[in-house]
């Protein structure tokens, strides 16, 4: 099992493959729809004006983001009156939803691993290549054990797109994760949705 | 004698959100003995399996995706069923502060999160059934959003996949579904299929059919043979936990038929994930069991 301290390196990057299990420690992000929308519209394709507080929002993310990775997670936090925030469940969301946005912000902000669940297509496959980076696969529903990796709360930007939504910045030790996409173009997820596809050909053949 | 039952589901839900049931538990530790060592699927199933002991020691939700609530209140005769509604709604936002729910309704047209999981008279989901005697029985499911998108209906004869008007072509819908899901829904999962029906009920009974026990098989003979099968079949796709690739892609299968229309012929999947949270809540008198 490798252990890794982000930010990341891009020789360590291209260390990577498909189906490396990894420990991951240090600052990472949360983001998902809203986030990646959000970021997209406000400060890669710029279609949106961007007010005060976005712009502190898109100084800082941009030292956060670099050479680290960005975790696509909604999370349960506690201490939400007190503000002082702890993760309670915190797994992994579906990535896919982020495919038309995730290779853009990961190139814009030098991302170097992308966290979820579920895997993601080409382009984002592409953008790995490009970056470098990876995707990291979490186990989808492991959520008070993932959160039990969450050491710290260090901050939240967006907090108005709800708790889910927000963009929260972590300090985690030992996440556990596995590659299924790295930054030589292979994806795990090509490789069992065509062979699950054969199989599935084969099935349909058979007489019921 | 109808009681205020807020505390008690309030307890309902904790249970529901950080205590998966046994018999799910039990599926769980069954694939991963039959998963190589070493393998990133035995890997899963470990996290899985450390995760459900640590949300039930710490009273903490299973997964964040504490979903849509579904329940299925069936009463004695006399109970007031605008007071339940009203109790369980009082205890959900209690749960939701007490974090074992997370804020999960969010307005579809104005995208706001209502921050206590209220939102109109739809959510949670509610359904009542009067019942004879005197036990007041109410049923929990949590239902979560990766799991739900990956659900399907489909429509009799689909041409693309060959499926006829029969349960033939029902066994290849099913099938097509679960290769479609591939990892997405949390993998491996439990299906409920429903077969007939309009597209209202169909997809209902198809979540309804996941209130029942795992292993328990339908009594009708043809669909418990149907129900093994597809279990079966779906586990030779080798997609596996997560979609990590691995020997159980389904725990489990539970089909109900239904009457439908002459014109229409319609198969519900609902894919259930691993983290199946499902209890139960059982008043008779003075006696109160969870299960
Ligand atoms: S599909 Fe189930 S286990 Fe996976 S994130 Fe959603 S609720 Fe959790």
């Amino acid at each position: 099992m490798k252990k890794l301290t982000l930010p990341i390196s891009d020789e360590t990057i291209k260390d990577l493959h498909v189906g490396d299990p990894v420990l991951l420690s240090g600052v990472m992000v949360t983001g998902r729809d809203a986030a990646h929308k959000w970021m997209i519209e406000t400060f890669i394709k710029k279609t949106k004006p961007a007010s005060a507080e976005d712009l502190v929002a898109y100084e800082d993310l941009k030292k956060l983001l670099n050479g680290s990775v960005i975790y696509h997670c909604g999370p349960v936090v506690s201490g939400l009156e007190t503000k002082e925030y702890k993760f309670v469940a915190a797994g992994p969301t579906t990535s896919i939803r982020e495919e038309p946005y995730q290779a853009d912000v990961m190139q814009h902000f030098n991302i170097k691993g992308v966290i979820g669940k579920g895997g993601m297509g080409k382009k984002t496959l592409e953008g790995c290549q490009k970056t470098p980076g990876v995707y990291f696969h979490a186990i989808g529903g492991a959520a008070s054990f993932i959160a039990q990796s969450v050491t710290k709360v260090l901050g939240v930007y967006k907090y108005d797109f709800g708790v889910p939504e927000a963009l929260w910045v972590i300090e985690v030790k030992d996440f556990p994760v596995v590659v299924t996409m790295d930054s030589h173009g292979q994806s795990q997820h090509e490789v069992i949705e065509n062979n699950s596809r054969k199989v599935l050909d084969e099935l349909l053949a058979k007489p019921f | 004698m109808q009681i205020d039952i807020t505390e008690q589901m309030l307890e309902l839900i904790r249970l529901t959100s950080t205590n998966l049931p046994p018999d799910v538990e039990e599926k769980i530790l069954e694939a991963r003995e039959r998963e190589t060592e070493g393998s990133a699927a035995k890997g899963a199933f470990d996290t899985i399996l450390k995760n459900v002991a640590l949300s039930r020691k710490q009273s903490t939700p299973i997964c964040q995706d504490t979903g849509t609530p579904i329940f299925y209140v069936y009463y004695p005769e006399g109970w007031s069923t605008i007071k339940l509604r009203a109790q369980i709604r009082n205890a959900m936002v209690e749960a939701t502060k007490k974090n074992y729910m997370r804020p999960n309704a969010v307005d579809a047209v104005y995208d706001k999160n209502s921050g206590n999981n209220l939102g109109g008279d739809d959510f949670p989901s509610i359904h009542f059934e009067e019942v004879e005697g005197s036990t007041l029985t109410i049923e929990l499911m949590l239902k979560g959003g990766g799991c739900e998108n990956v659900g399907a209906q489909y429509s009799l004869p689909d041409s693309r996949l060959g499926a006829g008007r029969d349960l033939a072509g029902v066994r290849k819908v099913v099938l097509d579904a679960v290769q479609k899901a591939q990892g997405q829904g949390c993998a491996p999962g439990i299906l409920g299929v429903a077969i007939g029906g309009d597209r209202g009920t169909s997809y209902a009974k198809s979540k309804e059919v996941l209130y029942d026990k795992l292993g328990t098989r339908n009594a009708d003979e043809k669909l418990a043979a149907l129900e093994e099968r597809l279990t079966d079949e779906a586990n030779t796709l080798g997609i596996g936990p997560m979609g990590f690739g691995g020997k159980t892609t389904v725990i489990d299968t539970k089909i109900v038929g239904l009457h439908r229309l002459p014109a229409s012929f319609y198969v519900s999947v609902s894919y259930m994930c691993w983290a199946y949270r499902r209890r139960k809540l059982v008043i008779d008198g003075n006696s109160i069991t969870y299960s």
